[in-house]
């Protein structure tokens, strides 16, 4: 499955990356399957990515829970909890 | 006509003007409830020099537009804006503006503060503050998210 990959805050400075395109195994079904793949690459994406981090993620720009099934060709962003305002 | 205006901005914002835009031409208009958000110099126990604010263009808009149109699912409201700068800030710069008007003050007073909790939960802005002891990212608030639970 092709997806879109993007970074924000913390976790961009944290990698070195704004995003990329990328083309996850058929096992890849949910977001948690794509935060474990992406963790399987080693540092600095397990540490960044690690389970017992607090992180958000959207699905073409609406955030979603980690048992969300990923769509081909979509946008996915993983982020820091938000403090704007 | 447009009735929910929102704009994500580097420069700054002048409320006086705002709220004369927003209420012009509108005598349904009883009640403008507004908000704006600061940069403090202080913050968790560090002296703040300066912030960036960083954001998702795109989703930001997306998730702003829901938040109001909540809003408008509970309150009875005429107009309403969102005025959100990104990029960098200094100690007593404006970050943030919520203007709501209705035809009476508990609508407008209620979503206003609604518009509020819901954007510091929902919407993705990040904002990295400038210490002495070095740049940091500004972690999450447990009270925000009791402030938002509250409206469900």
């Amino acid at each position: 499955m092709k997806l879109e990959l993007r970074f924000f805050a913390s976790l961009r400075e944290g990698l070195g990356l704004s995003g990329e395109t990328i083309t996850a195994p058929a096992e890849v079904k949910t977001i948690a399957d794509l935060r474990d793949h992406l963790v399987q690459r080693g540092n600095p994406w397990a540490e960044v990515l690690a389970s017992g981090k607090v992180i958000r993620c959207a699905l073409n720009q609406v955030m979603v829970s980690d048992s969300t099934a990923l769509v081909e060709g979509a946008e996915v962003a993983f982020f820091p909890p938000v403090t704007g305002g | 006509m447009q009735n929910d205006f929102i704009r994500i901005q580097e420069q700054d914002f002048d409320l006086t003007a705002e709220v004369k835009a927003l209420r012009k031409d509108d005598p349904r208009v009883g009640a403008i409830v507004t908000f704006v958000g600061t940069v403090r110099d202080m913050n968790d126990g560090s002296q703040v020099k300066g912030m960036t604010l960083e954001h998702y263009p795109g989703m930001t808009e997306k998730s702003l537009e829901e938040i109001i149109q909540q809003a408008r699912g509970r309150w009875d409201l005429y107009k309403t804006l969102v005025i959100h700068r990104v990029g960098p800030l200094l100690p007593e710069d404006q970050i943030v503006l919520v203007a709501v008007t209705s035809a009476h003050r508990g609508e407008a007073f209620a979503a206003c503060e609604f518009i509020m909790d819901y954007l510091k939960t929902a919407a993705p802005f990040w904002k990295k503050e400038e210490t002495p002891e070095g740049s940091k990212w500004v972690d999450a608030r447990v009270t925000d998210d009791a402030a938002m639970a509250r409206w469900k």
